[in-house]
């Protein structure tokens, strides 16, 4: 596990949670086939949470994540995100696919593009931002993440945190409300984790809205405000990271946190 | 115990490599005599190599170019070299080169297909080659029209008409699509101009050429032949058969399933049926349907066959490339809020059409063979040609030669297209370059 909380000073006064509601779901459900993947969530998400969602393996979290910009799509109850309900117009669905920026597990940078492309194909094209614009705003997200001098090479070419660093600018270059984080650590090599987390801290600490599946518990209880445990399809706890590490209420937590935990 | 301790006192200096391993010496070591076995082949391979050019380099050099007839040439060649030597009778392609190249085209217009297809060559390049000037692409969208007006010659007001109608199709969809949503607007850009074509276009280029008469002397599809019919059939179903592979291959991956279902059915249909099959419907079937005294081309019938054939295939060599792209290439372009067509567009095209080059690529080449199937029904393209020489008198029993003159300019077409797939794949790789 990582142990970055010791040597990273946290100012969590600066990540205040707003009252406004970002995200808004009710009895949601969904099926893969006859298979009940997601049941019966209700989850409210404020401007400005961090929330990690944690749990076993097929327990339905990259699903549930995956259905806030509708890559997934739920067959009963409703999903709200910043005012605008999921549904099957395709419109809205593009509207919220552009103010919520997502990071997958194996970076999926287009590697046909340079980074610079990369991270400017989405703003010329989708909020027509002219190209000089889009290249600054580029460069801007690429130097935070602290890889500008790549500007010009192809992802192949980069190292797996670097590529995820990019995958990271490429999604703020959107300029997102909402930052989705689909285990982004699960495929790097334990030295790179810490660069990709560093990143992500950073923009946790500018209040950013982040719903982040992961495993990286340090990242959990340093950056967190609330940390969502899942199992079979369900959201079995919630609480603040406090809380949910050193007090676990329901046996499954128990279970689940003194399986990553005990080594 | 033995003393493991070790300190060097002198480092080493730099030096050359043995002979055996750099220079020829070192190359013909590595290549052709790395082992016993591969020395044995080696020699093999040269004496397999002296055998065969042995025989067929007198055949070559020891030739007659200048006869009229079979006998003349097997007599001249008898006389400057001895009785019994074989050799070549060039001399076949020194009569009839013009015939094999441009078939009964009129030979004081050779100009016009020499000037077409450079012309065509010229509207490739921009596509061909991006370091070349985008100003050049202007030429490329001409070039659809000019090139069919330079080899069938006529009124200029036609190719005019047939552009005017894409024109149309484009204003329709701007005025409907502001007047009426996108849909319909969609569906206007495309009724306006077949309509345009089908009823107004001919009556609006004859009244334009009874206005202001401009046109070349118009040559009849009978008259084309050779290599000119060759590569105009290969050049329109070359360049038709990828665009329209694409819509079929995205098609045959739609979620709509009508769309699907007729784009397999046509890929299924299309690829189950010989070449042949599809020439024989063209040049014959289809008279029946068409009503009594239309003249439907039948260059233009083979060609709609031929592209139709070969799109068919590029779909499937397509859709192999879409197949090989990760899912995730898809999900990062939805997450970012791409729509369909520019997902489609900027994401997965390049990179499924990258994938696919040799596999494009082969169809390409595999179509521009296939075009000397239409001897088969007596278009006379160069195959067609050769046979309707050999079946004069004084060539009759010329085989090697003309054979091998229509096999080397089909080579020459094909490996250039082979070493650009080659070129344009080492162009488009993005790791570790």
């Amino acid at each position: 596990m990582s142990d970055l909380a010791a040597n990273r000073e946290i100012d969590r006064s600066r990540m205040a949670v707003s009252e406004n509601v970002a995200i808004q779901i009710t009895n949601m459900n969904k099926w893969y086939g006859a298979f009940h993947v997601l049941r019966d969530i209700n989850l409210t998400i404020y401007e400005g949470e961090r929330i990690v969602v944690c749990g076993p393996s097929g327990s339905g979290k990259s699903t549930l994540i995956r259905c806030i910009n509708r890559l997934e799509e739920h067959q009963a109850g409703s999903i709200v995100v910043d005012g605008i309900e999921l549904t099957n117009d395709l419109k809205n669905i593009d509207k919220v696919r552009s103010e919520v920026g997502m990071v997958f597990q194996h970076f999926n940078l287009f590697p046909h593009l340079t980074i610079l492309e990369n991270c400017t194909l989405a703003p010329i094209w989708v909020r027509k931002v002219p190209k000089k614009e889009a290249e600054e705003t580029a460069m801007h997200f690429l130097e935070k993440v602290k890889i500008p001098e790549q500007a010009n090479k192809y992802p192949g070419q980069l190292s797996g945190g670097q590529q995820q660093r990019v995958a990271i600018a490429r999604s703020l270059c959107m300029k997102p409300k909402i930052m989705l984080f689909d285990e982004p650590t699960s495929a790097l090599d334990p030295e790179m984790i810490k660069e990709v987390l560093d990143t992500m801290i950073e923009l946790a600490q500018e209040g950013m809205t982040m719903i982040c599946v992961t495993h990286e518990m340090g990242f959990a209880r340093q950056v967190a405000n609330r940390v969502i445990f899942m199992d079979q399809g369900q959201i079995v706890e919630q609480n603040e990271p406090e809380a949910f590490f050193l007090n676990p209420q329901s046996d499954r937590t128990k279970l689940f946190l003194s399986q990553i935990l005990g080594h | 115990m033995a003393d493991l301790t070790f300190v060097r006192h002198e480092m080493v200096p730099e030096q050359a490599p043995p002979a055996t391993s750099v220079g020829p010496r070192g190359w013909l070591r590595e290549n052709l005599f790395s082992s016993p076995l591969n020395a044995i082949l080696t020699l093999l391979s040269l004496g397999l190599i002296w055998w065969v050019l042995s025989h067929a380099l007198p055949w070559i050099v020891l030739s007659s170019w200048t006869a009229s007839s079979l006998g003349e040439c097997r007599e001249q060649i008898a006389a400057a070299h001895g009785e019994g030597t074989t050799g070549a009778c060039w001399a076949v392609i020194r009569e009839r080169y013009l015939q094999l190249l441009f078939g009964f085209y009129p030979s004081d217009l050779y100009w016009r297909p020499l000037l077409a297809f450079g012309l065509a060559l010229l509207a490739l390049a921009p596509v061909l080659f991006t370091a070349l000037p985008r100003r050049l692409l202007w030429l490329s969208a001409a070039a659809p029209f000019v090139v069919p007006w330079l080899l069938w010659g006529g009124s200029v007001w036609v190719p005019v008409c047939v552009a005017l109608g894409f024109g149309l199709g484009l204003a329709a969809l701007r005025v409907v699509s502001a007047a009426a949503g996108g849909l319909a607007g969609v569906i206007a850009a495309g009724v306006v101009p077949v309509l345009w074509w089908l009823f107004l276009a001919w009556v609006a280029a004859g009244l334009l050429q009874a206005i202001l008469p401009f046109g070349i002397t118009p040559v009849e599809s009978r008259a084309f032949g050779g290599f000119m019919l060759s590569i105009t059939i290969g050049l329109v179903a070359i360049t038709l058969s990828l665009p329209i592979g694409i819509v079929l291959a995205l098609g045959r991956q739609s979620n709509l399933l009508i769309i699907k279902a007729i784009c397999v059915g046509f890929i299924e249909f299309i690829r189950g049926v010989p070449l042949i099959t599809l020439l024989f419907v063209a040049s014959l079937l289809l008279n029946y349907f068409m009503p009594p005294g239309t003249n439907f081309d039948i260059i233009l019938r083979v060609i709609i066959m031929v592209t139709l054939f070969a799109s068919a295939y590029m779909a499937e060599v397509i859709r192999g490339g879409l197949a090989a792209l990760p899912r995730g290439q898809y999900e990062a372009a939805d997450a970012l809020g791409l729509d369909y067509w520019k997902a489609q567009r900027l994401i997965v095209m390049p990179q499924a059409l990258k994938i696919s080059i040799p596999g494009i690529v082969s169809t390409f080449i595999g179509v521009f063979k296939d075009t000397t199937l239409v001897s088969i029904i007596g278009l006379l393209d160069p195959l067609g040609f050769s046979n309707s020489i050999r079946a004069n008198a004084e060539w009759n029993g010329v085989v090697w030669e003309l054979y091998g003159f229509i096999a080397a300019l089909f080579f020459v077409f094909c490996f250039s297209m082979s070493r650009y797939s080659m070129y344009l794949e080492r162009k488009l790789r993005t790791e570790n370059r």
